[in-house]
């Protein structure tokens, strides 16, 4: 009698072990399914491309705000700036344009991606910085100026290209990918707040006076000006700020779970138009 | 024996001086000593939320004004700030811990 338990008790305890099992198992095509629909169903009335433009797809007064502010978008001189930058010659004699498939241009939709001989996601703006140090120049710092003229350009030459991102069939991909997963849910900083605190489920609300922008195709505008920092601001500059906000100490820009995060909300933005570079309040 | 209400009264006062004293006591205790004590306590707690990458800024704050407290001589502030500092610090660390599983319950399914 007491085998037979014990066996009943193995079978069920294998039995709820199994969905446990796959419930933990990585899979970004399901995440990307899930992700989309809950966006969708929460807001029907927005159009799928829009969410690129972030708050403005969700309040129509600051929709309108916007519309006129990019009539004269604070963003050009960066985008002229960084088309300089990328004509003008290193030291060397090469551009950045050789550091690049096709030159560089048009390819954004397309960063980050997962260099499987290096096992590590290689965001644009690393690419940018060790482009210039493999042509024996200093890098840039990744959050504002120089770093943010060159992905501005860069991504004015891939507007309205979806986002491409892969994963590929490598377990340091699917490990670097659910990292940035883990970064995205996890919840820190004093405050105890993740980024889906406030772009996931706070998403279209208002913090103060600002209007919370949904995750899904949130780095489609990237870099950005923004307002509040009266000035231009990359990805990583997006990342510190919010951990700061949070009352978090931020990480070094271009920390490997920055990236990874980067890797992670790209791949749900598959399909989505880049908008960048774009202006925030 | 009862007590009447005039000697309750004295009691409690007595009792109370003596708290009183005890506090006042034990707040003028602090010292270099003391502070150099909390701050390594704090600095350690501190150090193990970076090996997490979960410092706070508050924590980074609130070690900041310990020193400058130290450094003009309060060290009943200073130590008050460190203590609070390692606290902040261990729930930064507590607060990792039980993220590194708990974040499973908010992604999108």
């Amino acid at each position: 009698m007491l085998r037979v338990i014990t066996v009943v008790i193995a079978v069920l305890t294998v039995a709820g072990a199994r969905p446990a099992a796959a419930a933990d198992a990585i899979n970004p095509d399901a995440d990307f399914k899930a992700f989309r629909h809950y966006y969708t169903k929460r807001f029907p009335h927005v159009p799928l491309n829009d969410f690129v433009n972030g708050p403005y797809s969700m309040d129509a007064d600051l929709r309108k705000q916007w519309q006129a502010i990019d009539e004269f978008p604070p963003y050009d001189f960066a985008v002229d700036r960084g088309k300089d930058m990328f004509a003008t010659p290193f030291k060397n004699g090469k551009t950045y344009g050789d550091c690049f498939p096709d030159k560089g241009i048009g390819i954004r939709q397309n960063y980050p991606y997962f260099d499987e001989k290096t096992g590590e996601v290689i965001t644009l703006e690393l690419a940018l910085n060790r482009c210039r140090e493999a042509n024996g120049e200093a890098s840039y710092s990744y959050v504002k100026d120089e770093m943010a003229s060159l992905t501005a350009y860069m991504a004015f030459t891939s507007r309205g290209k979806p986002f491409d991102i892969k994963i590929p069939n490598d377990p340091r991909a699917l490990a670097a990918y659910q990292n940035g997963e883990k970064y995205f849910y996890s919840r820190r900083g004093q405050l105890n707040f993740s980024c889906a605190s406030c772009h996931v489920q706070s998403a279209g609300e208002h913090i103060r006076t600002e209007v919370l922008a949904p995750a899904l195709g949130i780095l489609a505008a990237m870099p950005i000006y923004r307002s509040e920092w009266g000035g231009m601001g990359t990805i990583s500059r997006r990342f510190v700020t919010c951990n700061s906000q949070v009352r978090g100490v931020p990480l070094e820009p271009q920390d490997e779970n920055y990236r990874d995060l980067e890797y992670y909300l790209s791949y749900m933005a598959n399909g989505l138009p880049i908008s960048g570079p774009g202006t925030r309040p | 024996m009862m007590m009447g209400a005039k000697d309750m009264r004295i009691f409690a006062a007595m009792i109370g001086f003596v708290c009183f004293a005890a506090a006042t006591v034990a707040q003028a205790a602090s010292t270099q000593a003391d502070f150099d004590s909390a701050l390594a306590a704090a600095l350690a707690a501190e150090k193990d939320a970076g090996a997490l990458k979960n410092r706070w800024t508050t924590t980074e704050q609130v070690l900041a004004a310990a020193k400058k407290a130290a450094a003009t001589g309060d060290f009943d502030a200073a130590v008050k700030q460190a203590k609070q500092a390692e606290a902040l610090a261990k729930a930064s660390i507590a607060q990792a811990k039980e993220q590194d599983t708990a974040w499973k319950a908010g992604v999108i399914h």
